[in-house]
């Protein structure tokens, strides 16, 4: 790629991860995907519309395909790869699995983030907040029924009763 | 060196003077998307987040001062008191990820017709801020916009702010597209009830080139309304509506035909207008 280049560091989930001689033009989800290896964020659109990017820039949720890159060199980025892994899922991560909140799965990284900063600041969101807090999330496939089921039951986990359908995954 | 990442105001000027064909950067939800597009291929870039003179905001004899980097979600969630119009109009902007990154100088500096904060703002008689080298200036942001897109900004120009009197009495802030979240406006309506002058102000966007004020309309509601019970009689109403769409000089793009902008805007006056009317 010709046009100005760019060294820098970025400190992703903890680690200090170095990104050399990148295209000056290059957004943070790019630099994540296909620069360090980290295809949790998800490519869908690129004009910050519909969320599947979504991560946290020092603890503020933004769009990845949003954010330059070599501007977030000293922030703090949180991806949805460090929220969990297969054998230590995060209870939104649970709960999403246990309702049949995923399908194709595309949108599910950015919900999952956008789930968590919601739940954190807000424990006992209403039904309106939630939608408020997901709107920039797009999902093609579910219909959201069972995104907001998921949200349901985290929020009945964490305040300590049992979830809507009676048990958590 | 391709991106400089300036803490204050002088270091910014400097690397402005420098390249002053540098793309400035705030929270990249225009930029950003631009270059993504391909739109836009940065040489230079000067990333402002770190600038500490642009954050956050001050009151001064009577007078408020947002500062360029004040993202929609610090209005929304701290400045609602402040400034409940823009707060109305931060509400409705893009999604939560969009608010937490776009600020008030990057909905300045890309001057779309639609942009959201611009009708409150053009109702309040802000002054855009302005710094370079020469030194600084602020121009009321009826100057400062001169069209679609574009702006009195010169090109060693850094927005540092927006001021604005402190006005007392009801406001309002809506808009229309086609639904609730992720919207660029059809129309876009702000009033204020200005009780301490008693004089009712205005701003429409998406309805011409700039966002617009009908002075016209302004000053027969100014006149009709009862500003001791905050009433006015319903053919006022009416008339404010109609005089409000008048003053449009919409398009007809992807969005929207001509025709129902107008009709838009003149809605959204009589709305906004009632509620801040007392019952
Ligand atoms: C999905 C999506 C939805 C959106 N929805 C809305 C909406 O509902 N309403 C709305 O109004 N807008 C909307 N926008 C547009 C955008 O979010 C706003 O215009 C926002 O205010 C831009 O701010 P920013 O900080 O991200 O600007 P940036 O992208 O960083 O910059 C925008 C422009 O302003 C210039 N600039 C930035 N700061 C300064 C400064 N201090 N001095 C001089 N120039 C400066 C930049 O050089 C650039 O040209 C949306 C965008 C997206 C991607
Ligand atoms: S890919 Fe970033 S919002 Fe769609
Ligand atoms: S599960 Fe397919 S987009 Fe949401």
């Amino acid at each position: 790629m010709t046009g100005a280049t760019e060294s820098y560091e970025l400190d992703v989930d903890g680690r200090a991860l170095p990104v050399a001689a990148a295209w000056l033009g290059e957004s943070l989800l790019y630099v994540l995907r296909e620069r360090l290896g980290l295809p949790g964020a998800k490519n869908a659109c690129e004009q910050g519309e519909c969320g599947s990017c979504s991560i946290f820039l020092d603890d503020v949720l933004v769009n990845a395909c949003c954010v330059l890159a070599a501007d977030a060199t000293d922030a703090r980025i949180r991806t949805v790869e460090g929220f969990g892994d297969a054998d230590h899922l995060s209870d939104v991560q649970a709960a999403f699995l246990g309702t049949g909140a995923v399908q194709c799965g595309f949108c599910t990284p950015g919900l999952i983030l956008a789930v968590h900063d919601l739940l954190d600041q807000v424990p006992d969101p209403t039904g309106l907040e939630v939608r408020e807090a997901i709107s920039g999330n797009l999902c093609r496939c579910t219909g959201y029924g069972r995104i907001l089921q998921a949200v349901e039951e985290v929020k009945a986990t964490r305040s300590g009763a049992s979830g809507p359908r009676g048990e958590s995954p | 060196m391709p991106i400089s990442r300036p803490t204050d105001v002088t270091a910014t000027l400097d690397a402005l003077a420098a390249s002053p064909d540098a793309d400035l950067l705030a929270g990249g939800t225009d930029l950003v998307v631009e270059v993504n597009l391909d739109r836009r291929r940065p040489e230079h870039v000067i990333a402002l987040r770190r600038v500490t003179e642009l954050a956050g905001h001050d009151t001064t004899d009577g007078r408020l001062r947002l500062g360029a980097n004040v993202t929609y979600s610090e209005v929304e969630h701290d400045l609602a008191q402040l400034v409940p119009g823009l707060a109305m109009a931060a509400r409705t902007v893009g999604s939560p990820q969009i608010r937490n990154a776009g600020t008030l100088g990057g909905n300045l500096g890309t001057a779309s017709p639609a942009g959201d904060t611009l009708p409150w703002l053009l109702a309040m008689d802000a002054e855009v801020e302005l710094a370079s080298p020469e030194g600084d200036r602020s121009v009321p942001l009826a100057n400062f916009l001169t069209g679609p897109k574009s702006t009195a900004r010169r090109p060693a120009e850094l927005i540092t702010g927006v001021r604005l009197p402190r006005v007392e009495g009801p406001q309002h802030v809506s808009k229309i597209g086609p639904r609730n979240a992720m919207v660029i406006s059809v129309a876009c309506f702000a009033i204020v009830l200005d009780t301490t002058n008693r004089r009712v102000r205005t701003g429409m966007g998406a309805v011409g080139p700039t966002v617009l004020r009908s002075p016209d309309a302004e000053r027969a509601v100014t006149q009709a309304l009862d500003w001791d019970a905050l009433t006015c009689p319903e053919d006022a109403i009416d008339a404010f509506g109609r005089a409000c769409a008048e003053a449009t000089a919409p398009i007809t793009d992807h969005r929207s035909s001509a025709e129902y902008r107008r009709h838009a805007v003149g809605v959204l006056a009589r709305r906004a207008l009632r509620r801040c009317l007392s019952t």
